[in-house]
């Protein structure tokens, strides 16, 4: 498939993640979206490995070429994992300490 | 001897540092001795360099240092040693130093700061009119011009605690000022036309300039002299500058400062003499002067006042000469009228003195008997101003008036009539203050006294002065070839005599001219003598009399034509201007950076969805700056 | 349309019909249900891009592991229906509009770039494989990986602490 569409289909899922986050107000929703607009790129970086791969299969093309991106993308999904855990920990405690998770309660940034 | 004339004007410079800075710890004594002896230092220098140039009639530049250079236009710090700048220096350093030593006495009830403070002026007055006179150009001269206003400014107003006395200072400071201004645009055209300010330089190519420019540049300067030598229209300062103390009265108002617009006029002769049309304004304004300020003098009952009004009437005798081009009468007469006019300051601050600042001269009378020295002394000085041969005043008046008939018979005409007044008014205040019975009060009887020898020493010298020093300057009339001035002065108006069509007058003329003038004086002289010394007049002026008390309303005129209107003139431009205009933008802006951080702090609603859509929307501009533009 | 084609296509619209579901949806869970169809349908696209061992991980990982973690927070929370009201609805709309304009300048940004298509081959279909991918990974990458674990200590060294009831 062209390049193309695996872009615009990671900006599509990536603009629903940032619609998503400016639109909702549970912090749980919020931090789906943030997943996604990680998935979304994830995508896109898999995409761009596979074209790179295809451009220098027709050059020198060894074992190994290619398998930088995937590795990356799986660093990605480690970091995610640990992000999750920590944000999720974040959301329990401040629903322990304002019984909601609606983010417009959040509002002390200006104080 | 002329290589070391720097040291003239060093010597008072040295006096102001060391009195100004010291005037907290040094003692009034030696305050007076450091005062004094400056200028009698800077006086024996200049005695010694006087002697020099006697004998040397070519100028001596004298160049310190390069002052201004810079494109093109060279201005050294340069001083100019020939006869005129040394006849002054003579003048101001010995007149000075007399003043100086009078007042070492007269100042002496100040407390000692004060005391150090006025003579630190005093000697940084010397060193500016030192400066203005030594100048080798037009700049240094402006210095020193500008020198001697600041401190005619600062010792006007040295009482300063007085409201009034404060506003007479500031009232001869802006008058000074509006000259000034005159006379500074009077440079800008010299440099503009001559590219120079150098005499030495500008000089010479005077004759190859047109007349419309050199008309020009002469009446600006001319302003600038009007201001400084109190001519019409801004003498009105010099009256009210009498609220210094005396001593200044007789330095700066009336020996020195006030002669320097005459010192410039004749030092810029060959300029005048090339533009007629300036000459006459000059002789004219001189003239109107004389007589105006003579009208006035003959009404004032103020000791002080009487001199002033004398002193504007005699600076116009002096414009009148230069107009006429007798810059030898003029500078004479500025040298006669130095001693005499100093004298007679300096008899009323006696008085003044004797009479514990009393200085209404209808209380007083009959001082002849308590004040012998300082009653002979000013009445020498009368003698001398009233212009009685064989005394100074003749000498020097006669010779401006007959130049005037020479030009033109209306101006000796006219100038008689002003002499005529002047002989009344300073006999009306001879008598007045000298002759009759007392009319001050018992207490103030009991303590007349005559005065110290420090202020009684330069009273003989300056009436002896003042009796002699005619004798320098003897027409042609009586003894050809006696006429010492005008030989020591003619390399310095060489240029101007040849230029000027000899103007004789025949012998017979002349002996009448002088003849009708003593005989007329005498007769003023009686009249008033015979008038005011049994029965003065002690009530107050009507009609006519109350016009020239009130001075011609003169005062109130420019109170009413020009303060008035450009008060008003501020008062709206404050009020619309400034206050709704300019105050107005400037609120206004502060106003809207306000109201616009208002706005801008509703952004800071500190939820968090907010932030994220402002950062959205700005990576979003971000995109579009980097991939569209 | 071969099938490759016709599979881009049909994961494509189900991930973007998940996504829009997943914000769209009232109820969170709901919304982890509707994540979970996007992530299959990424993963779907992983092994169409020769990436089999990252579909894997995606799977087990994001939709197994995470949003798990995510269901039992919400079910923890006890949160049925996110019914409160929006109390801003001008800052909803502006925050569409930003979404939607994101996507509207990058896509025409992109839009006339020059396209590398018809080089794609198949030749590569064993690059995804976890054995070449764990050559490389314990080879040139081992260093990242043991500082990740470390990274992975320390995430729960933090959730613990910041999870813990009092201070």
């Amino acid at each position: 498939m062209p390049i193309n569409y695996y872009v615009i289909l990671a900006m599509s899922l990536f603009s629903i993640g940032v619609v998503g986050v400016l639109t909702r107000r549970n912090a749980i929703i919020i931090f789906m979206c943030i997943e996604l607009m990680l998935n979304a790129v994830n995508l896109l970086l898999v995409a761009f490995s596979k074209m790179h791969y295809a451009n220098l299969a027709g050059g020198s093309a060894t074992a190994n070429v290619g398998t930088e991106a995937q590795l990356f993308v799986f660093f990605i999904m480690v970091v995610a994992a640990a992000e999750v855990s920590v944000g999720l920990a974040i959301i329990v405690m401040m629903y322990r300490n304002i019984h909601s998770v609606d983010v417009n309660f959040l509002n002390r940034l200006k104080h | 001897m002329s290589k070391l004339v720097y040291l003239v004007p060093l010597f008072p410079l040295i006096g102001f540092l060391i009195n100004g800075l010291g005037r907290k710890s040094l003692s009034k004594s030696l305050t007076g001795i450091i005062g004094s002896g400056v200028v009698l230092a800077s006086f024996i220098v200049s005695l010694l360099i006087f002697n020099e140039v006697r004998a040397e009639s070519t100028p001596v530049i004298v160049n310190l240092f390069d002052f201004i250079d810079v494109a093109g236009l060279k201005i050294p710090f340069a001083f100019q040693v020939d006869r005129l700048s040394s006849l002054f220096l003579l003048v101001i350093t010995g007149v000075g130093f007399l003043i100086h030593l009078y007042s070492t006495s007269y100042m002496h009830d100040e407390e000692a700061p004060h005391f150090a403070r006025y003579f630190s002026y005093l000697n940084l007055f010397v060193f500016s009119m030192l400066l203005l006179v030594l100048g080798a150009n037009y700049l240094i001269m402006f210095i020193g011009w500008e020198g001697v206003g600041l401190c005619s400014y600062l010792l006007i107003g040295y009482w300063f605690k007085n409201t009034e006395y404060g506003n007479a200072a500031r009232k001869a400071f802006v008058m000074n000022r509006i000259g000034d201004l005159g006379f500074l645009l009077g440079l800008f055209f010299i440099i503009q036309q001559f590219g120079s300010l150098t005499y030495l330089e500008i000089f010479p190519q005077a004759q190859s300039a047109g007349t419309a420019v050199l008309t020009i540049i002469t009446l600006l300067l001319f302003v600038g002299a009007t201001g400084k030598s109190a001519q019409i229209p801004l003498y009105t300062w010099l009256p009210d500058a009498m609220a210094g103390p005396t001593p200044v009265s007789a330095l700066i108002h009336a020996a020195t400062m006030v002669t320097a617009g005459i010192y410039m006029i004749a030092r810029s002769n060959i300029l005048y003499t090339l533009a007629p049309v300036s000459q006459s304004v000059v002789a004219i304004i001189g003239l109107a002067t004389a007589i105006l300020a003579a009208t006035i003098a003959l009404k004032q009952n103020d000791i002080k006042k009487v001199l002033a009004y004398s002193t504007v009437s005699q600076l116009g005798y002096m414009f009148l000469g230069l107009g006429v081009g007798a810059y030898t009468g003029a500078v004479f007469h500025v040298m006669t009228h130095a001693f005499f006019k100093a004298l007679l300051f300096l008899g009323a601050g006696s008085v003044i003195h004797a009479m514990h600042h009393e200085q209404d001269i209808r209380k007083m009378g009959g001082l002849a008997k308590k004040l012998p020295i300082t009653h002979w002394t000013f009445f020498i000085g009368c003698v001398a101003i009233a212009g009685i041969p064989p005394f100074s005043g003749f000498f020097s008046k006669d010779e401006i008036l007959v130049a005037a008939y020479a030009h033109n018979p209306v101006l000796y005409w006219i100038g008689l009539g002003g002499a005529l007044m002047t002989a009344f008014y300073m006999f009306r205040l001879y008598a007045m203050t000298f002759r009759g019975s007392f009319r001050g009060t018992h207490d103030q009887e009991h303590h007349l006294h005559e005065s110290p020898w420090q202020m009684t020493l330069p009273l003989i010298v300056l009436a002896v002065l003042a009796a002699v020093s005619g004798f320098v300057g003897i027409p042609e009339l009586f003894a050809p070839d006696a006429h010492k001035l005008n030989h020591f002065l003619s390399p310095v108006f060489a240029a101007s005599t040849q230029l000027q069509e000899a103007h004789e007058i025949t012998h017979s003329t002349e002996y009448m001219l002088l003849g009708v003038s003593i005989a007329l004086i005498l007769a003023a002289i009686a009249y008033a003598w015979s008038r005011f010394s049994k029965n003065p007049e002690t009530g107050d002026a009507t009609g006519f009399g109350k016009v020239l008390v009130n001075k011609w309303y003169v005062d109130e005129l420019y109170d009413n034509i020009i303060s008035k209107p450009l008060q008003g003139l501020g008062a709206v431009l404050n009020k619309y201007v400034e206050k709704s205009g300019i105050d107005g933008i400037v609120n206004g802006v502060g106003k809207s950076v306000q109201w616009g951080g208002r706005q801008l702090r509703l952004l800071q609603s500190g939820q968090v969805g907010s932030y994220v859509l402002w950062m959205v929307l700005g990576i979003l501009l971000l995109i579009v700056l980097t991939l569209f533009i | 349309m071969n099938i490759t084609e016709i599979l881009f296509w049909f994961l494509s619209v189900l991930a973007l019909i998940g996504a829009l579901m997943m914000v769209t949806n009232k109820n969170p869970v709901y919304s982890v249900l509707w994540l979970i169809v996007v992530f299959f349908a990424i993963s779907g696209h992983y092994i169409l891009l020769n990436a089999q061992f990252l579909a894997i991980v995606n799977i087990i990982v994001y939709a197994g592991a995470i949003m798990v973690l995510f269901l039992f927070v919400i079910m923890l929370m006890n949160m049925n229906a996110d019914n409160e009201p929006q109390k801003n609805k001008w800052l909803q709309l502006a925050g569409a509009v930003a979404g939607g304009s994101l996507l509207l300048v990058i896509v025409a940004a992109l839009r006339k770039s020059e396209t590398l298509a018809g080089q794609h081959t198949d030749a590569g279909g064993t690059t995804g494989l976890i054995h070449n991918l764990g050559q490389v990974l314990f080879k040139d990458f081992v260093l990242p990986f043991e500082i990740s674990s470390i990274l992975f200590l320390s995430a729960m060294v933090g959730a613990v602490v910041i999870g813990k009831k009092g201070d």
